[in-house]
């Protein structure tokens, strides 16, 4: 079920994390499902066991998976508040938002950059306000 | 808990005089398979073959699992460079002298791992393909069921599909066993899916070591224009590059630094830490400790 982006610099283990809690948020993945175990994600993608056992240990400490000794980790009964708020709102206007950006004739790869750009102004803005500078 | 591997102040001087390891202080735990990066020349084989209690250090003290290496030697495993083995010798014939020559050789281990590869035991080792020879390298060593394996430059001439199966193999039975793996290699772009603990050694000197995610989290890629290194106060530089008007720097910042206006701040990738230290200039060693 996963799949890593060699080149996009993220660090492994929080790739891993950010496609269960993808596949949390669009119901791919529910209340008891079990992740796959760690030798089957070890064989499939030839990476370090630490890693999938640190993406596996970060998602239980979120509270998103659980680990039941011997059999394996699951998907928590309750979600973690935060993980799957994805408000059907939010998600219909980005996606509205997607589609006026691609009749405006702009690539994938440019629509990406753009959200990228927005979340990085977003963050910054957000430490100036931390930071108390105007 | 006693370190896989500990280096305190070691070092290794060439009969010449010259020094191959300078004041190398490193710390592995048990169970991390890490990264021993460093240009030719670096000295990295010469650490490897003094955590294999091959080389007696000049000065300063090696230890695996607490003590002297070469009264440890059933602990270790060491597959040098280009995996040598007996060219003429059976794939059977090899695994028979691994279990005579090792008290406590896993026997049925190895011919398990073996029979699973797909490796014919009459073959002898000449007729077989690198990524077999080293497979059978690896076997031997791992049948000795070691607490730390030593793998020099382990994939340099594997291809693709040699690889993944050396690797996924390797995983399965370090991680069973909780073995700390010590990896070296100067192609950067595999290590990160490979390894959690790095160190980048460049002529004889630890230019940093520790594990990947804290040494992440204690850098800063922080780009601005051409001369912001210069004018700005205080500064840990790894490195720095320029291109096109402006200076990508890798920098260690101290807690709760920040570079002010004009500059953006961003995480390292893996390239970039192991780059940065590989090119940087010779900085004081970093230790970074959980």
């Amino acid at each position: 079920m996963f799949r890593l982006d060699a080149g996009s610099g993220v660090p492994i283990y929080r790739q891993l994390m950010e496609q269960v809690r993808r596949d949390v948020m669009l119901g791919r993945l529910v209340a008891g499902d079990q992740l796959p175990p760690l030798r089957e994600v070890v064989d499939a993608l030839a990476i370090n066991p630490n890693t999938v056992v640190k993406a596996y240990a970060e998602l239980e400490h979120e509270g998103l998976v659980v680990r039941r000794q011997g059999m394996g980790t699951f998907v928590a009964a309750v979600s973690p508040a935060g993980v799957l708020v994805a408000p059907a709102a939010v998600r219909d206007s980005l996606l509205r938002w997607v589609r006026r950006a691609a009749a405006a004739g702009l690539s994938r790869e440019q629509i990406r950059l753009l959200v990228s750009i927005a979340l990085d102004d977003e963050a910054s803005d957000e430490e100036r306000a931390e930071c108390g500078v105007a | 808990m006693t370190a896989a591997l500990a280096l305190r102040g070691l070092g290794h001087q060439y009969r010449g005089g010259g020094w191959a390891l300078h004041d190398c202080n490193v710390e592995v735990p048990t169970g991390r398979v890490v990264a021993l990066v460093g240009p030719n020349g670096a000295g990295k084989t010469t650490l490897l073959n003094i955590a294999a209690g091959l080389l007696r250090p000049t000065t300063g003290a090696v230890q695996v699992t607490g003590e002297r290496p070469d009264r440890q030697l059933a602990r270790i495993g060491y597959v040098a460079q280009d995996a040598p083995l007996w060219p003429r010798l059976r794939v059977a014939e090899v695994l028979e002298l691994g279990r005579c020559m090792n008290p406590g050789f896993d026997a049925q281990l190895a011919q398990a791992r073996v029979r699973a590869l797909e490796i014919p035991t009459r073959a002898r080792i000449n007729a077989l393909s690198g990524g077999q020879r080293a497979q059978v390298a690896l076997t031997l060593v791992l049948a000795k069921r070691p607490q730390l394996l030593l793998l020099d430059e382990p994939l340099a001439n594997l291809d693709p599909l040699a690889r993944r199966e050396f690797l996924t193999s390797m995983f399965a039975t370090c991680a069973e066993d909780g073995v700390a793996v010590l990896f070296s290699s100067h192609v950067i772009a595999e290590l990160e899916r490979i390894c959690d603990y790095l160190v980048v050694l460049l002529a004889g000197h630890v230019q940093v070591a520790g594990d990947i995610d804290d040494i992440r989290a204690s850098h800063q890629v922080v780009t601005g224009p051409l001369d912001w290194p210069q004018h700005t106060q205080g500064v840990n530089l790894v490195s720095a590059s320029s291109t096109a008007g402006r200076t990508v720097a890798l920098v260690r910042p101290e807690p709760g630094q920040r570079f002010g206006p004009g500059l953006e701040e961003s995480e390292p990738t893996f390239d970039e830490l192991a780059l940065g230290y590989l090119s940087g200039p010779q900085a004081p060693a970093t230790q970074v400790s959980a």
